[in-house]
C-alpha cells in the first residue's frame, strides 16, 4: 500500500505538471520538501536525545514499571503478542500519556522507543508486526485531551472563546480512534505476513 | 477554561523535567549518567529517520507543487458537497493526513477569511485536533525501527482519518449548529 501510495502521488505530480506546463514546479517542489526533510530531522535530534535521555531515568527509577502495572490491563488487550513485564509495555504507555496531554515534543521521542522495543520482539524484520500496527494507528489516531496548538491558534486569530472546541475535538477523535482500532482488528488477520 | 487549559499545558513539560530526575535522584539513580545512556540513543534514531522523511515529503511537495493537488480537489468536492462537507474544509480534510504543518496553515487561512468563531471556523479547529499526520506519525515511527512493509496500518489510519473527519462535521453542526 505504502509504495502504491508513494507512487502515484510522484507519478500525478510529474504528468499533471507537464500537462499544465509548470514542469520546473516539479524540480523546485522537491528541492525544498527534501530540505524540509532534512530541516526536520535536525530539528529532532536535539529533542530525541533529550527525552531518551530523561526516559532512560525514569526507567531506571522504576517510573516506567509503576505506569505499566496501573495501567498494565488495558495494554494486554491492545498489544497482541507482547509479554506483560516486557518494556514494550512501560515505553507504549508513556506515549500514550505524552499524546493525550499534548505534550507533542515529548510524545514522539517516546513513541519512537516504543516502536524500537516492539520492533526487538518483531526480531527486525521489514515487516510490522500486528502489535506494531495497532501501536502505530493508536498515534496516527491520536487521543488528544487538550488540543493546545488549536486552542492557541484560535486565541490568537481573535476567538471570543478558544476552547469552545475541546468538547467537540475530544468526541471526533475518539470516534476515530475507535475507528481505527476496529479497522486494525478486521484487517489483521487478513494480510498475515 | 483557556486559563487553566494554558496553565496545563505550558506547566505539563516542567513538571516532567523536575519530578523525574528528582524521584531518580531519591530512589539511589546516578541521574547524570543514566540521562547520558539513555541520550545517546535518541541521536542515533533522528539520523535514521533521514531517508524516509525525505522519501515521503519530496512525494507529497512534487504532489502539491505540480497542481495535482487543485485537480484533485476539483474532482473530489462534488461527492464531499453532496454528504454535508463544506467545501471551504475539503483541503483541510485532505490534507491533514499528509502534512501537520500544511493543514495548520489551512486552519489558520481559514480562521483569518471565516473567523475563528464562525461554523467554518469551528469545524476546521475540531478536524485539525482530531486525528494525527498519518503519514508523518508512519513514516517516523517505522522508519525509526527500518520496517518497510506496513501491512494494514495505512488502511486502518486512514479509515480513522476519514471517521474523525465525518464525526468532526457531525459534533460540530450537532453542538453549535450550522
Amino acid at each position: 500500500m505504502m509504495n502504491t501510495i508513494w507512487l502515484l502521488l510522484l507519478v500525478a505530480g510529474v504528468v499533471t505538471a507537464g500537462l499544465t506546463g509548470r514542469v520546473e514546479a516539479v524540480t523546485t517542489g522537491l528541492a525544498a520538501a527534501s530540505n524540509d526533510a532534512i530541516q526536520l530531522a535536525i530539528g529532532f535530534i536535539g529533542i530525541m536525545t533529550f527525552w531518551l535521555g530523561l526516559m532512560k531515568i525514569a526507567e531506571k527509577a522504576g517510573l516506567v514499571d509503576l505506569l505499566a502495572r496501573i495501567m498494565g490491563p488495558l495494554t494486554r488487550h491492545l498489544l497482541p503478542g507482547v509479554p506483560p513485564g516486557h518494556p514494550a509495555v512501560g515505553a507504549v504507555l508513556t506515549n500514550v500519556a505524552a499524546n493525550m496531554l499534548g505534550l507533542g515534543s515529548a510524545a514522539t521521542p517516546l513513541g519512537l522507543k516504543a516502536m524500537d522495543e516492539l520492533g526487538k520482539l518483531n526480531k527486525g524484520k521489514k515487516t510490522a508486526s500486528d502489535a506494531m500496527c495497532t501501536f502505530l494507528v493508536l498515534n496516527t489516531s491520536a487521543v488528544t485531551v487538550i488540543p493546545a496548538t488549536v486552542v492557541a491558534l484560535r486565541a490568537s486569530a481573535g476567538s471570543s472563546n478558544p476552547a469552545e472546541i475541546v468538547g467537540t475535538t475530544l468526541f471526533a477523535t475518539l470516534c476515530s480512534t475507535l475507528a481505527a482500532l476496529t479497522a486494525d482488528r478486521l484487517l489483521r488477520g487478513r494480510q498475515n505476513g | 477554561m483557556v486559563e487553566a487549559l494554558t496553565l496545563i499545558s505550558s506547566w505539563a513539560i516542567p513538571f516532567v523535567v523536575l519530578v523525574v530526575p528528582l524521584v531518580g535522584y531519591l530512589r539511589g539513580v546516578k541521574v547524570y549518567e543514566a540521562f547520558i545512556e539513555g541520550a545517546e540513543d535518541g541521536f542515533k534514531t533522528a539520523v535514521n529517520l533521514i531517508p524516509y522523511l525525505v522519501a515521503i515529503l519530496a512525494a507529497i511537495g512534487i504532489f502539491r507543487a505540480s497542481g495535482a493537488w487543485e485537480f484533485m480537489l476539483g474532482l473530489i468536492s462534488p461527492v464531499t458537497d453532496r454528504v454535508g462537507v463544506p467545501a471551504p474544509v475539503l483541503p483541510l480534510a485532505l490534507m491533514r493526513p499528509l502534512s501537520g504543518a500544511g493543514s495548520l496553515g489551512i486552519v489558520a487561512d481559514l480562521m483569518t477569511a471565516y473567523g475563528p468563531d464562525s461554523f467554518i471556523g469551528r469545524l476546521a479547529s475540531t478536524m485539525q485536533g482530531s486525528t494525527d499526520t498519518t503519514f508523518y506519525i508512519l513514516t517516523v515511527y517505522f522508519g525509526s525501527v527500518g520496517v518497510t512493509r506496513p501491512r494494514h496500518a495505512v488502511a486502518a489510519g486512514l479509515i480513522g482519518d476519514l471517521s474523525g473527519i465525518i464525526a468532526a462535521v457531525f459534533i460540530t453542526s450537532l453542538v453549535f449548529g450550522s
